[in-house]
């Protein structure tokens, strides 16, 4: 079922005369695929929650529409558009059993829906398999594990076969480990029902590992829309550039002067625009060590991560520190004050220093 | 040490002497209850133990004067009005707690404000309404005015909303109406409060004197309290104190075993802002 | 939303119903009663409307002797239960073994019906031609003369009616204090006995101010429970109280309302209104001395 949102809006009303309303939500506009697994991220606050709890129906917007195949659903009540919804803290219902916990949604159903027990044991069973909980059934929530309530969660929002599936925040509640296990189980589960699916989180690394595409937002608006590694490689904006990748991106003050880009004193590359003030945002995997390369830094430390090492120095002119990430192979002399790098064009995005926007520099990109 | 061992012995003391002052009535009236009306008379000094227990004075109990019917009346209006009260309170707490709509907050502090009003103070007006509705000497005059407790509607509201928003929303995408949702998720999960609420509501009707005194004056409508005051000034003939002792002690049984099995339960219940009366 | 409105008025109705007619508009019609001179509650009349009614409870010597054992029994049992409330609670904080049994028997006043309780009270106080009674025999016992508690001398009818009240108030206040001393959390007296901090100054400088709300919520509930004394008195000496010398100011609004001297609903709201003024009035000041004195860690 693809799901689209057409000039989405959701405003709160202030909560005293003094302050302004919020607009949670600002004019979305864009088309969820068929079928596909989506991560709505963002840092906290930015409205990403709100977007779910108005495609699930908890909440209605202000203006805009929002349609689920051909179907405008706006006006839906939550039951009657076909979701799951998964929450944060899983709100299992911390009284009954897991099989209960799952048959809960199924037994709402009314007039031709309805289910007899037996059929209604069927599918709770059929769908714990899915999700590997079958052996727990007559479990109660607080028995289970973090990972277990979690599968528990998915199984109740997908009994009913939703047209599409939504999870808030799903691995939040997780320790580290389980977080990387649980979020190949969902990419499973959800490959192998085919539902679209939808999930808010403000880890870019969860979004990015297992999503098809990614929506990123910041204060209620959209900001760019795409499958994870375009939108890594090619950011639309600073912000988009500084949230995703982790060590975060290098930014310098910077320049362009007579085609040439420049990080303080030093001349990095050729620059195919206008002379103004830039941004200079250059991935940690960008630097090559090169001892006749343009930047010039002064050695800080050096941190072996065993395949990569780390490189902090810093460029003085800039006054910035740059954080590099280069392949252990590299040899490089600490006896030494200074480093020199050389940048792959193709890692280094330049951003107006007035709009914050990106500057498309002929031929830089790959 | 041994400083700390005189200060030990010190506070068992203490709290023996106590213990003793506590049990002591209720040894008294068990210890009574259990002797001859002959016997007693002429004990000028009382027997701490009896060498000839007799069951006759519960046999007089439940004869010459009707305790049975006390017994009965009370076991009515207790579970009618603890029945009636849960059906009133519970919906209110929900509705507060839940709900949203016009007026809430300021219904609300009203309904708080309710609770600084003494009943002393409508008990008048609520004896002069159930005197002209004709209600005297019925259930429905004596059940009535007891049957809603904004301090209970307030304790259930809390609890009601310590329940995570996030079920209450899971519930509603899955389609779940608000009534089944307060039916299979709130009430199971706020169980121990709504026991709580029973067993304080049960307590206080099994005692209540001064409404039922003032609403019946036949005693086919006399709950224990009134009648154990019946007996005492009407009762046996003369005073026959074994067989009041047994009437009393036929009356605290069911209270002391409900507090015996549920202990726990009613004392965190009564911790929680229970108060006499 | 507005769907929504309707149907929580739906789940509100019985509760504002029953409130509306047993508590809301008996609150505004006790007044119009207490204002309305010389009401008839057979022919349902009256004469006019003033401050009679108040001027006339004020004036009645029945009234004037219910205040003054009311407030002998308030000034009386709410410092010494709460004293001994204490010094209990202290005592069982400070044991281990046996500290649920006594805790279990120290609660059982409170579940016992207080009318039912109060008759054995007044048979071991109570002097009969058949005996002097157990409390007399005590009395004897160390060189006392028997008294009669119950139909005697008016300051030994007070006694027996202050120490069955406490009897009857001890098991809430241990039952809150207790829980509010084991609420105290144990690191503040770990610390203070590394410093070496002496017991009673552990006591005064650390647990009182712990407990201090507590122990406040118990004064003040305990005022307006005792200004609200009635059925331990009529337990203990009959309906009849006035006759006993030992009527309450509840016990007076009862009488007015109802039984040999009763019918008359004014008076009966004018002494509640006087009741409820009091009570106000002692809640105020106790509000206000306990700002100085309760230390509230929120």
């Amino acid at each position: 079922m693809k799901v689209y949102l057409e000039n989405l809006t959701k405003k709160f009303p202030s909560r005293d005369k003094k302050s302004k309303e919020v607009i949670a939500v600002n004019d979305f506009t864009f088309e969820i695929p068929d079928g596909k697994l989506i991560g709505l991220l963002g840092p906290s606050g930015c409205g990403k929650s709100t977007a779910l709890n108005l495609i699930c129906g908890l909440q209605k917007p202000t203006s805009g529409k929002i349609y689920f195949g051909d179907d405008d659903v706006t006006d839906l009540a939550p039951e009657k558009r076909g979701v799951g919804l998964v929450f944060q803290n899983y709100a299992l219902y911390p009284h009954l059993t897991v099989r209960q916990n799952i048959i809960f949604p199924l037994e709402n159903l009314k007039g031709k829906d309805k289910l007899s027990k037996a059929q209604m044991n069927e599918k709770a069973l059929e769908i714990a398999k899915l999700v590997q909980i079958d052996q727990l059934m007559d479990r109660k929530p607080s028995e289970l594990s973090g990972g277990q309530q979690q599968r528990v969660a998915i199984a109740r929002a997908l009994v009913k076969m939703p047209r599409v599936l939504l999870l808030d925040e799903p691995l939040s509640n997780l320790d580290a480990r389980l977080r990387l296990q649980t979020r190949e189980e969902i990419k499973r589960i959800q490959q192998k029902t085919g539902i679209t699916t939808v999930f808010v989180t403000h880890d870019q690394e969860e979004a990015m590992s297992i999503s098809d595409m990614i929506v990123v937002m910041k204060d209620g608006v959209l900001q760019q829309i795409g499958k994870p590694q375009d939108v890594y490689d090619d950011p639309i904006n600073l912000f988009v550039a500084k949230f995703l990748g982790t060590p975060p991106i290098n930014v310098f003050d910077g320049e362009v002067r007579g085609g040439k880009l420049y990080v303080g004193n030093d001349c990095i590359m050729d620059a195919d625009t206008y002379d103004r003030k830039v941004y200079v945002g250059i991935r940690p995997e960008g630097f090559v060590l090169d001892a006749n390369g343009p930047l010039h830094c002064k050695l800080g430390r050096v941190e072996v991560m065993g395949r990569d090492i780390s490189v902090v120095s810093e460029n003085e002119h800039a006054h910035a520190v740059v954080r590099s990430i280069i392949s252990a192979e590299n040899k490089l002399d600490l006896a030494s004050d200074e480093v020199r790098f050389s940048v792959k064009p193709f890692k280094v995005d330049v951003f107006d220093k007035e709009t914050e926007m990106r500057i498309h520099l002929g031929g830089a990109n790959g | 040490m041994r400083k700390n061992i005189v200060s030990k012995a010190i506070v068992y003391t203490l709290l023996s002497v106590w213990a003793l002052i506590v049990l002591f009535p209720f040894y008294w009236m068990v210890l009574t209850s259990f002797k001859s009306y002959g016997a007693y008379n002429t004990e000028y000094i009382p027997q701490f133990i009896t060498l000839s227990p007799t069951v006759q004075n519960y046999i007089d109990a439940f004869t010459a004067v009707p305790l049975a019917k006390y017994f009965t009346n009370t076991i009515i209006f207790t579970v009618a009005t603890t029945a009636i009260m849960l059906v009133v309170i519970i919906p209110a707490a929900f509705a507060f707690a839940r709900l949203n709509f016009k007026g809430k907050n300021i219904l609300f502090t009203l309904f708080l404000s309710l609770m600084m009003i003494p009943n002393e103070l409508v008990i008048i007006t609520n004896y002069v309404t159930v005197t002209n509705l004709e209600l005297r000497n019925t259930f429905t005059g004596l059940i009535l005015p007891s049957v809603t407790s904004v301090f209970y509607i307030y304790l259930l509201k809390e609890n009601f909303s310590q329940i995570p928003d996030n079920l209450y929303y899971a519930a509603k995408v899955d389609g779940t109406s608000d009534f089944r949702y307060l039916m299979r998720v709130m009430i199971p999960i706020c169980r121990p409060t709504i026991v709580t609420v029973t067993i304080l509501k049960v307590i206080e009707c099994w005692n209540s004197y001064v409404w039922p005194r003032l609403i019946t004056d036949n005693a086919a409508y006399y709950l224990v309290s009134n009648g154990i005051q019946e007996i005492r000034e009407n009762g046996f003939g003369r005073e026959n104190v074994p067989a009041m002792m047994a009437a009393v002690v036929v009356i605290s049984v069911p209270l002391i075993v409900l507090f015996l099995i549920f202990r726990k339960k009613i004392m965190a219940g009564v911790a929680r802002g229970g108060t006499k009366g | 939303m507005d769907k929504q409105s309707n149907k929580a008025w739906l789940y509100l109705m019985p509760a504002i119903l029953f409130l509306g007619v047993f508590m809301v508009y008996p609150l505004i019609d006790v007044f119009i009663y207490s204002l309305e001179e010389g009401y008839n509650s057979a022919s349902q009349t009256s004469f006019g409307v003033g401050a009679y009614n108040f001027s006339y409870v004020l004036h009645d010597p029945y009234f004037l002797q219910a205040v003054k054992n009311t407030f002998i029994l308030v000034i009386i049992t709410v410092p010494v239960s709460t004293g001994l409330a204490l010094l209990i609670s202290v005592g069982l904080a400070s044991i281990k073994p046996l500290r649920e049994l006594y805790q279990t028997v120290f609660f059982l006043p409170y579940v016992t019906n207080t009318l039912a309780v109060g008759l054995v009270f007044m048979i071991l106080f109570k002097k009969t031609p058949y005996t002097d009674g157990l409390i007399n025999l005590i009395i004897n016992f160390f060189g006392g003369s028997s008294i009669d508690f119950i139909d005697g001398p008016y300051w030994a009818k007070m006694l027996v009616l202050c120490v069955y009240t406490v009897w009857v108030v001890m098991p809430f206040k241990i039952l809150i204090l207790t829980s509010a001393l084991a609420s105290v959390n144990q690191d503040y007296y770990n610390a203070a006995r590394v410093d070496g901090t002496s017991k009673l100054r552990i006591f005064t400088k650390i647990t009182l101010p712990m407990i201090s709300p507590m122990l406040f919520y118990l004064i003040i509930t305990g005022f307006i429970g005792a200004f609200k004394a009635y059925s331990d008195a009529v337990a203990l000496f009959g309906t009849n109280l006035n006759a006993a010398e030992m009527n309450t100011i509840v016990g007076y609004v009862y009488d007015m309302l109802y039984g040999t001297g009763g019918g008359y609903p004014s008076y009966a709201s004018s002494a509640a209104i006087i009741l409820f003024a009091i009570v106000l009035t002692i809640t105020c000041i106790n509000l206000i001395v306990s700002k100085k004195h309760v230390h509230y860690s929120r």
